[in-house]
């Protein structure tokens, strides 16, 4: 990995010395729903802690021990020769070592897990914020989110007693064979790079086998998308949330039997029996409603609909592990990027906001997010490995919505994002280079909205 | 074509829509707005009864193996789709669609399906994926170099009731014969996504020229389309797998 040095930065929020400080743990302590609900307050009074941080030392075997010590040592020098992070490297070479450090390092503390096509990397930050307003929390803030992932960001901390972990949906399954985690977050399922990662359906069957072996922990999943509800739909413990889908083509039929559902918007019930489920958390234009009909302010400093979703998944998940609404809240609406999503930066001296968009879905998320304004727009799209080589996908998102707006477009495939514009009636200048692209732009902040690698290669050259 | 306005079936968007087939139908609608001409996108899905005889245009997309077994039952459904081939209708078939509109194909699974034998093309599962940027050379007159991206395990082999798209230049195409697609009549199939229309502006206007049954005033191409085209089918654009 070469990514930015922001990217190790941690989240980006400001933090008071006592909010650093953990308040008592409170794991396992659940609070009534209506309590837990009901409040309209921002603010409460956060008890002094009666003893220091729960966190256990963590004893470790021989081992496992050597094989976290040598992980954390080959992470500093990947990261002292300018390698990158070092997460990956070092977590890979710890598991190396010991094939069971995973399970070993999860044990004794609770987890949460955020898997899904679009949202992971967001709702993961804002899930280990919510928890630090508890106690520590670890986190794969780098969106390395496979196992070895995994093990580097449990190995930075072994003493916190939380971790919040982004997992690749195909990964999850080998997460919940090794150990259960305390809460799973579904966010949502869609096409993603076809020619790599394989159907939508093949997912949620996965996402399903994994959850069968994780009976015992909190599911928080999307109630809006046929296949989340088809994944999770059999598992004894889900909290319902219902922040809509704008991407529909992936959920026309039932994931279950393949019958028409149709419009996925209605409490639609298929004829083998899957149905919509009532919604425990519904998004709304401001906030979210709880199951009493009570109306929370989210008030986030990220943007947009698609992160109001994100902030409800994540205050469910802190909730669940005994956090309280309006300290977990408070932390959540101060982070304003996610590695480097959503964050304003410099590129070339001109000063953008950097969204990312990587499939049809968030396309559309992305392209709601900007038609509430008329700031200059730069689209930015590539086609490499991670992107995956076939574009016919542009011709799937509603460009549409943009019609009579001026557009620059770059990256490898800009010329094919010109002629799909072309098509849909928005006028489009190609340029060699984002920089170049920004010179075409008047003297506002301009949106900026790349895929995968467009936005890595975006943010690797930007400052902030 | 029926009263003023030419109607474009997309069949099967549910099954078979699953590499931006949705595309044609935009760069067909587009290219008859840009001459005063009005269309009507007709969407068939499989919650449908059958499928509608009386459209100008079809146009079938590709989809995953299970998809394209319950796609051709719809599509026997009726009969509308053979009729209107049998009235000159065009239609235009990607990837699935080309197997589908085959004689008959063989799923992963190893199971032989019949398909609508509306091209004489039988495919079978090849030995690895072709996935890359395709260049063919088009058979048809007046519309010469193809180009697209293709994403199939499928080999098709033709018989005498077709003949080829396109000969390939580079890339996989049927896997046989250097052969791209099939066509027979009106009925034009191909592996080509990008989506096909959208990269091979003369290749749409073939098709709507079939289906109003008159030339078109010839469009110039945007400067960007010309782009796009000499990029893809230039030879050293590295071809990854
Ligand atoms: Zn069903």
């Amino acid at each position: 990995m070469t990514d930015t040095t922001r990217e190790t930065d941690g989240p980006s929020v400001d933090q008071t010395p006592a909010q650093r400080e953990a308040p008592e743990q409170r794991t396992g302590q659940h609070r009534p729903p209506d309590q837990r609900r009901s409040t309209g307050q921002r603010w409460e009074v956060v008890p002094a802690p009666t003893r220091p941080p729960a966190e256990r030392q963590r004893r470790l075997d021989l081992r496992s021990a050597l094989a976290v010590n040598t992980g954390r040592m080959a992470a500093s020098l990947s990261q002292r020769l300018g390698l990158g992070s070092g997460g990956m490297i070092g977590g890979r070479l710890a598991l190396t070592l010991q094939p069971s450090l995973l399970e070993r390092l999860a044990t004794g503390r609770r987890v949460v897990m955020v898997t899904g096509t679009n949202g992971k990397t967001t709702t993961t930050q804002m899930v280990a914020e919510a928890l630090r307003a508890q106690a520590p929390a670890v986190s794969n803030a780098t969106g390395a989110n496979m196992l070895d992932g995994h093990v580097a960001a449990l190995m930075t901390k072994l003493d916190a007693p939380f971790a919040a972990l982004e997992v690749d949906e195909l990964h999850l399954a080998q997460v919940t064979e090794r150990f259960e985690p305390a809460a799973i977050l579904l966010l949502n399922l869609s096409r993603d790079q076809l020619d790599r990662v394989g159907e939508v359906r093949t997912v949620a069957a996965s996402l399903r086998r994994a959850l069968a072996r994780a009976p015992g922990a909190q599911v928080v999943a999307n109630r809006d998308d046929p296949n989340i509800v088809f994944a999770a739909s059999g598992h004894p413990n889900v909290t319902w949330v219902s922040g809509g889908v704008r991407w529909r083509d992936d959920a026309l039929n039932c994931p279950r039997c393949g019958a028409f559902i149709g419009d996925v918007d209605r409490d639609w019930r298929c004829q083998c029996g899957l149905a919509r489920p009532a919604a425990d958390w519904e998004v709304t234009d401001t906030g979210v409603l709880d199951a009493a009909g009570t109306h929370h302010e989210l008030a986030l400093a990220l943007p947009g609909h698609v992160n109001r979703v994100n902030a409800t998944f994540a205050l469910a998940a802190a909730l669940h592990l005994g956090g309280e609404e309006a300290p977990a809240l408070a932390r959540i609406r101060r982070i304003s990027q996610a590695a480097g999503r959503y964050d304003t930066v410099r590129i070339g001296g001109r000063k953008v906001r950097l969204l990312l968009a990587k499939n049809p879905a968030s396309w559309l998320e992305m392209l709601d997010l900007v038609s509430g304004n008329d700031e200059p727009l730069v689209l930015v799209v590539n086609s490499r490995e991670a992107d995956g080589y076939d574009v016919s996908w542009l011709w799937d998102v509603d460009f549409e919505m943009l019609r009579g707006r001026p557009v620059q477009v770059a990256g490898d495939r800009a010329l094919d994002l010109a002629v799909r514009l072309r098509y849909a009636q928005v006028p489009a200048t190609v340029a060699s280079t984002v920089e170049v692209a920004l010179g075409g732009t008047d003297g506002r902040v301009p949106d900026v909205i790349a895929n995968y690698t467009a936005f890595r290669d975006v943010l690797a050259r930007s400052r902030r | 074509m029926t009263g003023e306005r030419v109607r474009i079936a997309l069949v099967l968007p549910d099954l078979l829509g699953t590499y931006g087939d949705r595309g044609n139908a935009i760069v067909l609608g587009q290219r008859l707005r840009w001459r005063g001409i009005g269309s009507e996108l007709v969407t068939v899905l499989s919650s449908d009864d059958a499928v509608p005889e009386d459209c100008d245009l079809y146009l079938i997309g590709g989809g995953e193996d299970v998809a394209q077994v319950a796609a051709v039952r719809f599509l026997r459904r009726g009969g509308g789709l053979t009729r209107a081939v049998q009235r000159g209708v065009p239609v235009l078939g990607i990837c699935g669609g080309l197997q589908v509109l085959g004689t008959t194909f063989v799923t992963g699974d190893g199971q032989r399906h019949e398909g609508l034998g509306l091209v004489d093309a039988a495919t079978e599962p090849g030995r690895g994926r072709a996935i890359g940027e395709v260049t063919t050379q088009a058979t048809l007159g007046g519309i010469g170099v193809l180009t697209g991206f293709e994403n199939h395990l499928g080999r098709t082999v033709l018989g005498p009731g077709s003949h080829a798209l396109g000969r390939v230049m580079r890339g996989t195409g049927n896997g046989h014969a250097e052969a791209e697609g099939a066509v027979s009549g009106h009925v034009v199939c191909t592996y080509l996504h990008g989506p096909v229309l959208a990269r091979n502006p003369k290749l749409a206007d073939l098709l709507l020229e079939w289906a109003l049954g008159e030339p078109l005033e010839p469009l110039p191409d945007p400067p960007e389309l010309t782009a796009l085209r000499t990029e893809r089918t230039r030879v050293h654009v590295r071809n990854r797998k």
